[in-house]
């Protein structure tokens, strides 16, 4: 138990809780409640006039095409960047779990990519499969693939999935790790006498102990894929050709930024932010049934 | 069923040698156990019959069969670990049932053999519990019921009951020693905890700093220790050790200016420093005295009484243990007497005994 503190004074306990409450009102609860308000607002487009429209955006965006296919990208984006960021992990986490010659410096520098700024990742992928500057991409034109992900909407997809997830498998590496090393040696040792072979012995003991990090991961994954990949996204095809990489959160930028149509941008990312709200909930709702073996 | 030998085991962590050559033969439903203090080897030697470890020189052979490089999984063994290591997400029987599926034991025996362990260990009811709504001594017996539905040829046994408090291990002492009679398995059982070692073992083996130091039934080890190590590791108190020499004759032992006269001579020895062993039960007070001490402090136990004194030749400190009703003071001069049948001699440079 932990010792109870006993203010004689009452305000102290308030005064001392001021700063943080501060900081997650005006830097989280104001704009997110900006957000609600303006998704209910038709401006003009230099903010001047404003009108209350009700629930009219959030019409507006559901019966607009574009969106719903910007739904679409982010279901097939944000699945895929969650599956080639936690299946890699997880394999490089086991290999790097086992008692090997330089485990620390393996370790080390499976965390680099982590470091590194989305833009600069961006950059880097650009060099590598850009079709006439990057390596493999060099490589791919010259073997005759029509490589082009300036034109091609699925090539496109494909080139934001893997600089997106690349950049998140360090962090999921981390977490399966720790996970993995939480699992105690004996285990695995009474697992090996029982008789199950290493292979086994991963999906019947390993798999299931680490799976409160899994579904963790899951939804930490999928929130980034949601919202924290507009930087890798804007830097290597700014959502084109067409619409093949828009993302909802880039949809979110280019209907606020570049249309300047402030209502319904506002309306997306209430949607979002509902959506967010709802992975949380279910989260916290799972981690407290069951995550303690 | 099987013996299980040990020829010249040795095993090295990069340059740290802890296990010193280990040769030895467990026989077939011998309860032997492997006794010594923290850091002696005895779990890495448990471990390397296992085949978790792998030795760095020597054979392991279990029945007829050389598994010296075979995995743990084809040894045919069975292990209890210290922190019980069950399976925390699986329940109780599928803890118990994993090994027996894993080997692709039709799901009717698995069912009928989980069940019949669990009678035994009186599991019954918590068959569909997770380990973590059990106690400690509910998981100790989870982790004996998934070592005896597989039925192996070996029990291995890594300080068991550690993590129990004092009476359930009492307890479960008991239970291991009545599991042990009525399968009659093999088994080998590492302790450091002296009364486990001689309540469970038919036979002991003492270890130190990665050597043997000596192998017998509970009683020889304790009444012929074999050096200085095993006299003073088992036994509480442990035995008095004086440092003396023996006399140019070689039949008694000088303690600074008492002589103390030996059941037998050591002729080949006459005339060299010794260490003389007293168990403190083998002291009485009064009679023909050779040994003079002064009392330092009194326990009173109920049972019995220890006395620490210092002798006054050498200024050894000594232990005695004397009945309860013995009236002692402090700073009270005692004269001891020990039957000279009940000394031990030690060489002082190797700490081996001498003679029987």
């Amino acid at each position: 138990m932990r010792k109870r503190v006993i203010f004689n004074d009452k305000a102290l306990p308030y005064l001392l809780l001021l700063p943080q409450v501060a900081i997650t009102l005006i830097f989280f609860f104001w704009p997110a409640a900006q957000a609600v308000y303006f998704s209910t607002q038709i401006q003009d487009a230099f903010g001047l006039r404003s009108q209350f429209v009700w629930f009219e955006n959030f019409g507006a965006i559901l019966s607009d095409p574009n969106y719903l296919s910007s739904i679409r990208v982010t279901v097939v984006f944000s699945v895929s960047v969650t599956v080639l960021a936690i299946a890699p992990a997880l394999l490089l986490s086991v290999m790097a779990d086992k008692q090997i010659r330089g485990a620390t410096t393996y370790k080390t520098l499976l965390i680099w990519p982590y470091a590194v700024a989305p833009a600069i990742a961006a950059v880097l992928w650009l060099f590598i499969f850009h079709p006439s500057v990057g390596l493999l991409g060099r490589f791919l034109v010259a073997i005759g693939v029509p490589w082009d992900y300036a034109l091609n909407d699925a090539q496109a997809l494909l080139l934001v999935v893997l600089a997106s997830a690349w950049k998140q498998i360090s962090y999921n590496f981390l977490f399966f790790l720790a996970g993995l090393q939480s699992i105690p040696r004996s285990v695995l040792e009474a697992a090996a006498i029982d008789g199950a072979s290493q292979t086994r012995r991963f999906w019947t003991i390993v798999f299931p102990l680490l799976s409160p990090t899994t579904f963790f991961l899951l939804v930490v994954n999928l929130v980034y894929a949601f919202f924290d990949t507009f930087g890798t996204i804007h830097a290597l095809t700014r959502g084109g050709p067409g619409t093949s990489t828009t993302t909802l959160i880039y949809r979110v930028y280019v209907d606020g930024r570049d249309n300047l149509n402030l209502g319904t941008s506002s309306a997306q990312s209430v949607v979002l932010m509902l959506f967010v709200i709802a992975l949380t909930m279910i989260q916290f709702r799972y981690i407290e049934r069951r995550v303690h073996y | 069923m099987a013996e299980v030998r040990l020829g010249g085991v040795t095993k090295q962590f990069g340059a740290v040698r802890v296990i010193h050559g280990v040769d030895c033969t467990i026989a077939d439903g011998e309860f032997v156990v492997i006794l010594g203090p923290s850091g002696c080897g005895k779990s890495t030697l448990l471990r390397i019959i296992a085949g978790l470890e792998q030795q760095t020189s020597g054979q392991v052979f279990i029945g007829p069969r050389d598994v010296t490089l075979v995995e743990p999984k084809d040894r045919n063994i069975a292990m209890v670990f210290q922190n019980y290591a069950l399976y925390p997400h699986l329940s109780v029987f599928e803890n118990m049932a994993y090994g027996l599926k894993v080997r692709g034991t039709p799901r009717a025996e698995v069912d009928t053999r989980v069940r019949r362990a669990a009678r035994t260990l009186e599991l019954e009811a918590l068959l569909d519990r997770r380990p973590r709504q059990l106690s400690g001594g509910q998981r100790q017996r989870v982790a004996m019921g998934r070592a005896i539905v597989r039925d192996p040829q070996v029990f291995l046994f890594d300080e068991p009951l550690s993590n129990l408090d004092a009476k359930l291990r009492v307890q479960m002492r008991v239970e291991i020693k009545r599991l042990h009679q009525s399968l009659r398995t093999t088994s080998v059982y590492v302790t450091h905890d002296q009364v486990e070692a001689m309540t469970l073992a038919d036979r002991l083996i003492v270890m130190n700093a990665g050597r043997v130091e000596q192998i017998g039934t509970p009683l020889e080890v304790y009444t012929t220790p074999a050096s200085t190590f095993v006299g003073g590791f088992i036994g509480s108190p442990p035995m008095n050790m004086l440092s003396g020499r023996l006399s140019a004759s070689g039949d008694s032992v000088e303690l600074g200016d008492t002589a103390v006269a030996l059941a037998g001579a050591f002729p080949t020895h006459a005339g060299r420093p010794i260490v003389l062993g007293i168990r403190p039960e083998h002291m009485s007070i009064g009679g023909r005295s050779r040994l003079s001490a002064s009392v330092e402090l009194v326990e009173a136990l109920g049972a019995d009484t220890l006395v620490h004194a210092t002798t006054g030749s050498a200024k050894d400190i000594v232990t005695l243990r004397l009945p309860g009703d013995a009236r002692v003071d402090r700073g009270q001069r005692l004269a001891i007497d020990v039957a000279p049948a009940n000394l031990h001699v030690f060489d002082r440079d190797s700490g081996q005994r001498l003679g029987r």
